[in-house]
């Protein structure tokens, strides 16, 4: 009987089987996701004309007319979108940290219902709001003002960035804070000097996923914006005409208006993975 | 410098349940190093954290250098803890992990520095350490830059929360000379916790045994092992354990062994009153010699454990089978299976209340 070691047995066989046809299952599925945005892309770079066609062609002239056409008018839109989110973004962290702090490392009384409470917010529809928003943003002479939405993007991702950072919070660990409180920090000192660098990374990935919140949000811009606040989602809307051919045109302005938002969720899933895994102490 | 001392201390951590420290009372003169021992849940750590101010107070009070500190925050107690886990913070450097706490108490930069420097030197921290993060230090180098934060203080008590658990058995014996050493030359009180008794007797000035929250005893090493107050300080000091056996009382002792083990008068006396008709007896390992000959405890060895110098036997007794340990020099080690016989002095014979566990006059 000869010995052939390299052989793979039928058990073996079964499971290599077994784990290609996963793997081909997961490429389906990752495909699948993936290919509307291939699509996007493409389309963005061909000519009005050649776009519509079915099916679609994927051997053509590239052409950055359309993005060309994009970026001429995106100016005011982009500068709106800017200002919302990353001004949203700052107020929200700013207001978070010590909410979470009050809600984790010295629970005030209650703590509880402030918790449930802040989550609570997030049940009622946005479309129940938008009447009494409205009312309340023509009183204020709010409409169509950049501070509106300021104060609406702040409020909607404060509760998701409380409950972040309060989960972070409680990683630090409890002699790190002992520790501070025997060498003298007061309360500012031992979120400052103590905490805050502990959980930085969480800081940054809960930061980064109210940008990209914001940034996408639509449907308060619309119903509340008219051109004076008007951010990128509604540049997109703009971008369909009443009349003649526009999915050229409306790729190319979704996939400017995809970019920030796929480079900050990148960055985001990175200090992500580093902002769960933190085992600051031993 | 000041000595320390807890007034019918209490701590409840919830109503119901039996406090974690009951009423404790000791006195820890200055510049002594005294050890809290006691198995987990006995109340030594939460003791330790009454000091420092982490854990409030449900009754009684403490005072550091005759000043009730009671209601003091911890910053302002004057004193310095290292941390099992050390707590030193991840992203600061060890000379800013040193330093912190005088410049939390404002104290201008080059001092600062000069203190975290001699501080560092007194523990062999090299010099290109003190700028690098936690992180890039290996275990025994952390345990020293802990420390090394509580040096810089000059407080006026060192507290330690078993600051050697985490270290690998070689390093533990060595750091524990080191702290010992250390405190001797700085002259500072110091409290220290452990579980480990060994730790316990060979740094404590004194040890004081904490037990279900309650104090046991609080003696020198020396005095804890030769006059035990009752079974528990017994049985906890010492290693390997001291054999406790409940025995009945016959006329001239105890019934042991196939033979009767003589009892001093005392004890004798004491059990009479106490109206008990069995006792619990102690004997340490070392005070069961071998001997040849009769009217003595027979049994058979089970297993027999070398340690080089001794060799420990595990021993058991002729009649009703209980198990003693006994530790002979390493070159007379016997075998498994072998049959002793074993002399005891009736002078190294301890004597407990097998109901309250008290020591019976001896």
């Amino acid at each position: 009987m000869t010995a052939a070691p390299l052989q793979p047995g039928p058990h073996r066989l079964r499971e290599m089987a077994g784990r290609m046809s996963w793997g081909i299952v997961a490429w389906v599925v990752g495909l699948a996701f993936f290919l509307p945005v291939l699509w996007m892309v493409l389309t963005a770079f061909k000519p009005e004309s050649a776009a519509e066609t079915w099916p679609p062609q994927f051997i053509f002239t590239p052409t950055l007319s359309e993005f060309r056409l994009v970026f001429s008018g995106m100016g005011p839109f982009l500068t709106h979108s800017v200002i919302a989110t990353v001004g949203s973004t700052i107020v929200v962290v700013l207001l978070a940290v010590p909410a979470s702090y009050a809600l984790s490392v010295h629970p005030v009384k209650h703590w509880r219902d402030g918790l449930f409470f802040f989550i609570s917010t997030k049940m009622l529809p946005i479309v129940a709001a938008i009447g009494p928003l409205y009312v309340i943003a023509l009183h204020l002479h709010l409409l169509d003002s950049i501070w509106l939405l300021i104060i609406l993007y702040t409020a909607m991702n404060l509760p998701l960035a409380i409950w972040m950072i309060r989960s972070f919070m409680l990683e630090v660990p409890g002699e790190l804070l002992e520790a501070a409180r025997l060498d003298g920090a007061g309360r500012i000192r031992e979120i400052t000097g103590v905490i805050l660098p502990v959980i930085s990374p969480g800081l940054v990935s809960t930061a980064l996923i109210c940008v990209i919140f914001a940034w996408n949000e639509l449907f308060l811009a619309l119903n509340l914006t008219v051109t004076n606040a008007a951010t990128m989602p509604m540049f997109l809307i703009s971008s369909v005409p009443q009349e003649g051919l526009y999915i050229a045109h409306l790729s190319a302005a979704a996939t400017v208006a995809s970019v920030p938002v796929i480079l900050v969720g990148w960055i985001a899933q990175r200090s992500l993975v580093r902002g769960l895994s933190m085992g600051a102490i031993k | 410098m000041a000595d320390v001392k807890y007034v019918s201390a209490s701590r409840v951590y919830a109503k119901g349940t039996p406090p974690a420290v009951d009423a404790l009372d000791l006195d820890i003169k200055d510049g002594e190093f005294m050890v809290l021992v006691g198995p987990s849940g006995s109340g030594k750590t939460t003791a330790l954290r009454m000091l420092a101010g982490l854990e409030p107070l449900d009754g009684g009070r403490v005072e550091i250098g005759a000043r009730d500190v009671t209601f003091v925050p911890p910053k302002d107690r004057d004193i310095a803890m290292v941390f099992q886990n050390y707590a030193l913070y991840p992203q600061k450097t060890v000379a800013e992990n040193m330093g912190f706490a005088l410049k939390m108490q404002h104290v201008p930069r080059a001092d600062r520095d000069r203190r975290v420097r001699e501080a560092a030197r007194l523990l062999d921290l090299d010099d290109q350490l003190l700028d690098r993060k936690p992180k890039q230090l290996s275990g025994g180098q952390r345990q020293r830059v802990a420390m090394g934060r509580a040096i810089v203080r000059e407080p006026k008590v060192f507290l330690m929360d078993e600051p050697l658990s985490n270290l690998d058995a070689k390093l533990r014996v060595q750091t524990r000379s080191q702290i010992a050493e250390l405190q001797r030359r700085l002259g500072i009180t110091t409290v220290y916790v452990t579980h480990d008794q060994v730790e316990a007797m060979t740094m404590g000035h004194r040890v004081a045994v904490l037990a279900g929250g309650r104090l046991q005893q609080c003696d020198t090493p020396r005095q804890l092992y030769d006059n035990p107050v009752n079974q528990f300080v017994a049985g906890f000091i010492g290693s390997p354990a001291m054999n406790l056996l409940t025995v009945p009382i016959t006329d001239g002792g105890a019934r042991l062994g196939g033979t009767t083990l003589p009892l001093p008068a005392a004890v004798r006396t004491a059990a009479g009153q106490a109206g008990l008709s069995e006792l619990v007896i102690g004997i340490r390992p070392e005070h069961l010699h071998l001997a040849a000959g009769s009217g003595a405890l027979s049994g058979e060895v089970l297993l027999v454990e070398e340690l080089g110098a001794d060799a420990l036997l595990h021993i058991r007794l002729a009649d009703g089978g209980s198990l003693v340990v006994a530790r002979t020099e390493g070159r007379q080690s016997r075998s498994p299976g072998e049959k002793v016989t074993l002399l005891v002095q009736p002078d190294d014979v301890f004597a407990f209340n097998p109901g309250t566990g008290g020591r019976l006059a001896g």
